[in-house]
């Protein structure tokens, strides 16, 4: 698909022993499973407006940031009521996760996981903090950018995405086996904007990312239960 | 952002269960709530090691959705209703199934398979997508055990115990 990673890429390590390497079947268009046409449908009641401020409490460190856009389907049209989860490493670069044992410090204040339903426009917004860069072993002095992981469900099985959204002007790309496994021509797909418009003065920093997802769905419901 | 292509996937990473791993969304169907099955097993890589890093979700027809992310021996259990047949596209009528999709660290994109039920015998003899796969390798996508006992559902990653898996 336009602008997907392989699985199989060895530059990323782990990917040696857990990518298929059977080709995936391919169905005929007509035996394409109904089912797949649509998605979990999530009431208003499933998030509360918490859970979008990851740094709810204030005492949390970092640089405050906005995190807002518009989930989209492939034509543009916006996808309304739609989940979407992310995860982040706190501002020194440190997951709140029993497995990440770096040195960089936890903030007790900070577990870095949020949830919101898009708008009526198919908008999200988030507050947070901008999460640190971070070591890993994959190569030697190897260090993950900057980034925020993202979950969207869009409106069908089909749409279903995880991603990792990044910041403009990191210095350390050239170096990222997971962003650069993304053919170049689509990878500023993968970069927020920072936007002046949504910085809020005296209080936090703003970027913009809005996703696109592909793939087919059942014809929306216009009015009443707005899709 | 210049164009509107679609946002490329990226791996879930070590550390999903921040977000991902609600013990809720094990079960869409709670104890106690109506007819439900259980379903599970071990998510495995090319070595036959456990993946304990992994996530499985699962969708059907009848809107009935869970995920559940595995254990540190690879393991994933979830409990649902068995779905009705939902028709493909051009109207033919399906066995009973579940949509999977798979993510984990190390998969830069989540893999999609499916799960089909052993004691149905006469639907999956029956099914239009079953009919597709080579013979030898439809075991895969077809769990064992019945709605008494539950279902086992191993998926494998790599190798010879590779799961079949759908273009996404």
């Amino acid at each position: 698909m336009d602008g997907y990673p392989p699985l199989d890429w060895p530059a990323y390590r782990s990917t040696a022993r857990r990518h298929p390497v059977r080709p995936p079947v391919r169905l005929d268009p007509g035996l394409a499973d109904t089912a797949a046409l649509t998605a979990p449908v999530f009431d208003e009641g499933a998030v509360t407006a918490a859970d979008a401020d990851l740094t709810a409490g204030s005492a949390v460190v970092g640089q405050r940031i906005i995190v807002t856009g518009r989930l989209l389907d492939g034509d543009g049209r916006p996808i309304r009521s739609s989940l979407i989860e992310i995860w982040q490493a706190n501002a020194s670069g440190r997951y709140a996760h029993r497995n990440d044992t770096w040195p960089g410090t936890l903030d007790p204040n900070f577990t870095g996981a949020g949830r919101t339903l898009t708008d009526g426009d198919g908008r999200y917004r988030f507050t947070t903090i901008r999460p640190g860069a971070y070591p890993w072993g994959n190569h030697p002095n190897a260090w993950r950018p900057a980034h925020i992981h993202m979950s969207v469900f869009g409106r069908a099985f089909s749409q279903r995405l995880v991603t990792q959204m990044y910041f403009p002007d990191d210095p350390l790309f050239f170096q990222d086996p997971i962003l650069g496994a993304v053919p170049e021509a689509a990878r500023h797909r993968l970069v927020a904007g920072y936007d002046h418009r949504v910085t809020e003065p005296a209080w936090a920093l703003g970027y913009t990312f809005d996703i696109v997802v592909c793939g087919a769905a059942a014809t929306p419901v216009e009015g009443g239960g707005g899709g | 952002m210049g164009d509107r292509g679609p946002t490329p996937p990226q791996t879930v990473g070590p550390f999903l269960h921040l977000a991902l791993a609600d013990p809720a969304w094990r079960e869409a169907i709670p104890e106690g709530e109506g007819p439900r099955i259980r379903i599970g097993g071990v998510l495995s890589d090319g070595d036959g090691a456990p993946v304990p890093d992994g996530l499985v979700e699962t969708w059907q027809v009848d809107g009935c959705f869970t995920r559940c992310a595995t254990d540190d021996d690879g393991r994933w259990e979830v409990h649902t209703r068995k779905p009705p047949p939902a028709p493909t596209v051009d109207g033919r009528t399906q066995a009973p199934h579940l949509l999977v999709s798979v993510f984990a660290r190390g998969l830069l994109h989540r893999v999609v398979t499916r799960i089909y039920f052993g004691d149905e015998e006469a639907a999956n003899a029956a099914d239009p997508v079953l009919a597709v796969i080579e013979p030898s390798r439809r075991h895969h996508l077809v769990a064992r055990g019945d709605e008494r006992r539950g279902y086992r559902y191993d998926i494998g990653l790599q190798g010879e115990d590779e799961s079949v898996f759908f273009e996404c």
